[in-house]
């Protein structure tokens, strides 16, 4: 920055510029509603721009496109996967209340987002945050379009997910012998064992299974993960079944190098279009690696609202990417997502109040106080 | 600083084996990038509070023993515009200089020039913006007439042997303007290079960019002055910032700014963050195999003993992950 006077704080036009830069309406997710219009009327900076795109009003009704040319190579669609009531909140200290737990991923359905990770039905022993799996399954509202999948460690989690109504399932391997006693108390090839049955029930009953592999970039007990034992345990769980593998930098400590790495070694034994990457923020290297993966063609992304989660290995760190800040990346390279930026700030806002914490999201900081 | 060496628990794996996981760089990216430390002042000058001169002096000198090589030391500016700065040249005399590394500071106009040189000053920079009204509002004149002062700056360096870096704001937004077209960010960069300046820094001033806009800056940029007197200086403010920088090297770029601990703020949305932090930038460039001559573990020192003077918490992921809170 230059000689800027303190006295500088605001600039009106400044709201203006974050509605351009945010591409808070679209055409897929729905324009912004009237209400929003008038709060952004009051802030009485609204003017129609002409340069570079177009703005175009219809009744109370805006819709705001920012023309820019993608980088070359970039998926058009990219999927957003939330895991924010689930993987965020699961690594979050404050307990929340079932209720709140609802009614954040009732908000989280009205965003626009089209997969939201509800709960896992873990032993409440392990996970005391998701005691309550089968009242928020039960309790929330399943809109159309939307799906539900929740985490099922074995064959009895499995089964009180689907008399909970649970429509899509994931199970959780590891690409690490060591995470997976030390998180799940059995080796990658008994856990595989688990994870067949639960699999092969659920194929049995048309439910979709999605295999998640930790450690994918690194482990905190073994260090160094070979991408060669990330694309075998890849392709144990996409043989067995699941529709998806997300690819997870459980702690963080992967860079745009080991990314690529490891995604030309899993890409040569499973298809594009069944992979996604889960980064987690704890060295603020995930939006870098998310990019390196787009790069790559990879068009299923994990993150959580508001960055929600920290990380168990690393006290005082961060979790999970914030699905705000890549929701802004993904608008600005151009690429349709189908969410509603704003809203996910809502929502963000909301579950920020109700577990006492600031938010993790860049975009959220920048904008809730703007 | 006994936390800092605790910092790992022993069942976690060092850092330094984790890294060397990702050590083979990507195809297009550079050997080296050079880092260009501006904590002391684009950090210090957007904090609101007040650093005691012995206190910057400390830190420029902590900076030098972590292996920067370029660090930007304080700003010649008035202090009724910029108090954090009013004790630039008792600063720009207190640090040590060591060889080998560069202390430029910031100089508006001919008398911070002149004062800056006084004060010992080897090199200098100059801040154009590639927005009108972001010129007019930041320092009170046209583009043109912004022009016109840093000619008479650069003439006056040119004849004392100083270099001049020049820095483009706003280059990918602007929080009066909008949408900054790449062709204008182009045209000032063009000038500022031909006027004289050996690197022109690109700078994201609010942080609003995102990475298919930086290539398509860059692109225009690059059609009109080399790669390698470019660099790139973004701002985080909407997390942006590495996937940004990540970009800019793999199109040949090797200058990265940065700040430690993510020092600064935004002065135009209350409660952002600012600069870049100079740890996760290292992290990632380490992690891609890149060579940068900074010394980790003494720039996270660094960050730990300007945070608690400032009385904040770091604005670095890599920080916040490896201290014990």
């Amino acid at each position: 920055m230059g000689n800027v006077p303190s006295a500088v704080k605001h600039c009106l036009s400044y709201q203006q510029l974050l509605r351009e830069h945010l591409w808070i309406g679209d055409s897929v997710a729905g324009a912004l509603d009237p209400a929003q219009i008038s709060v952004l009327i009051n802030l009485h900076c609204f003017q129609p721009y002409v340069c570079g795109f177009s703005v175009s009003l219809a009744g109370s009704v805006a819709c705001i496109h920012w023309e820019t040319s993608q980088l070359s190579g970039l998926p058009e669609f990219v999927k957003i996967v939330e895991v924010g009531p689930r993987d965020g909140l699961q690594n979050e200290k404050v307990i929340v209340p079932t209720d709140i737990k609802i009614e954040f991923i009732n908000r989280l359905s009205q965003t626009g987002l089209s997969v939201i990770e509800v709960t896992s039905f873990v032993s409440s022993r392990w996970v005391p945050q998701m005691a309550d799996h089968t009242e928020v399954m039960k309790g929330i509202h399943q809109y159309p379009g939307v799906r539900y999948p929740v985490l099922t460690p074995n064959l009895q989690g499995f089964h009180r997910a689907v008399a909970a109504g649970a429509t899509e399932i994931s199970v959780f391997g590891a690409a690490s012998e060591s995470f997976s006693k030390k998180n799940i108390n059995c080796s990658i090839e008994e856990s595989m064992g688990k994870f067949e049955e639960v699999v092969k029930s659920a194929r049995h009953m048309n439910i979709p299974a999605r295999g998640y592999v930790s450690c994918a970039l690194g482990c905190p007990y073994e260090g160094i993960i070979t991408p060669q034992k990330v694309t075998e345990v890849s392709k144990r769980l996409y043989s067995m079944g699941c529709y998806e593998i997300s690819l997870g930098d459980t702690i963080g400590v992967g860079t745009p190098g080991s990314m690529k790495r490891m995604l030309e070694s899993v890409m040569k034994e499973i298809p594009l279009g069944a992979l996604a990457v889960h980064c987690h923020d704890t060295y603020g290297q995930a939006l870098a690696n998310i990019l390196t993966a787009l790069q790559m063609g990879i068009n299923v992304v994990d993150s959580a609202v508001s960055g929600l989660g920290g990380c168990p290995y690393a006290k005082g760190a961060s979790g999970n990417v914030a699905t705000e800040d890549l929701i802004y990346m993904l608008n600005g390279l151009g690429l349709n997502t189908g969410v509603n930026l704003y809203k996910v700030m809502e929502a963000g806002d909301f579950i920020c109040k109700a577990v006492n914490k600031t938010t993790n999201s860049k975009v959220a900081q920048a904008s809730f106080h703007a | 600083m006994a936390a800092m060496t605790k910092a790992l628990p022993r069942r976690l794996v060092g850092l330094a084996s984790l890294r060397a996981v990702s050590t083979s760089s990507m195809d297009t990216l550079p050997k080296r990038v050079k880092i260009v430390e501006v904590g002391p002042r684009d950090g210090l000058q957007n904090e609101k509070n007040i650093v005691s001169t012995p206190l910057k002096i400390k830190l420029i000198d902590m900076l030098s023993e972590a292996g920067l090589s370029v660090i930007e030391a304080t700003s010649f500016v008035s202090p009724k515009w910029v108090p954090q700065m009013a004790d630039h040249a008792e600063v720009l005399k207190g640090i040590q200089k060591f060889p080998g590394i560069t202390y430029p500071v910031l100089t508006p106009n001919l008398k911070g020039f002149e004062a800056a040189v006084a004060a010992g000053a080897k090199e200098v920079a100059i801040f154009g913006a590639a927005s009108e009204l972001f010129t007019k509002k930041n320092i009170n004149c046209s583009m043109e007439e912004s022009f016109q002062r840093f000619d008479a700056i650069l003439k006056a360096a040119q004849s004392a042997n100083i270099s001049v870096r020049g820095y483009v704001s706003c280059v990918l937004g602007c929080p009066y303007e909008g949408k900054i077209s790449p062709a204008k960010v182009a045209e000032v960069t063009k000038k500022l290079y031909s006027m004289g300046c050996y690197e022109i820094s690109l700078g994201d001033t609010i942080g609003v960019g995102t990475p298919g806009i930086m290539k398509d800056m860059l692109s225009a940029v690059m059609l009109e002055v080399p790669p390698a007197a470019l660099a790139v200086h973004c701002h985080d403010t909407y997390g942006q910032a590495l996937a940004n920088t990540l970009v800019a090297l793999q199109m040949g770029v090797s200058v990265v700014d940065s700040s430690v601990a993510g020092l600064g703020g935004c002065p135009y949305a209350q409660g952002a963050s600012g600069n870049l932090a100079t740890e996760d930038l290292v992290y990632m460039l380490e992690g891609l195999g890149i060579h940068t001559g900074v010394n980790l573990q003494k720039l996270l020192e660094a960050g730990n003993f300007i945070c608690q003077a400032l009385n904040r918490k770091t604005s670095s992921k890599v920080a916040q992950a490896t201290c014990k809170l």
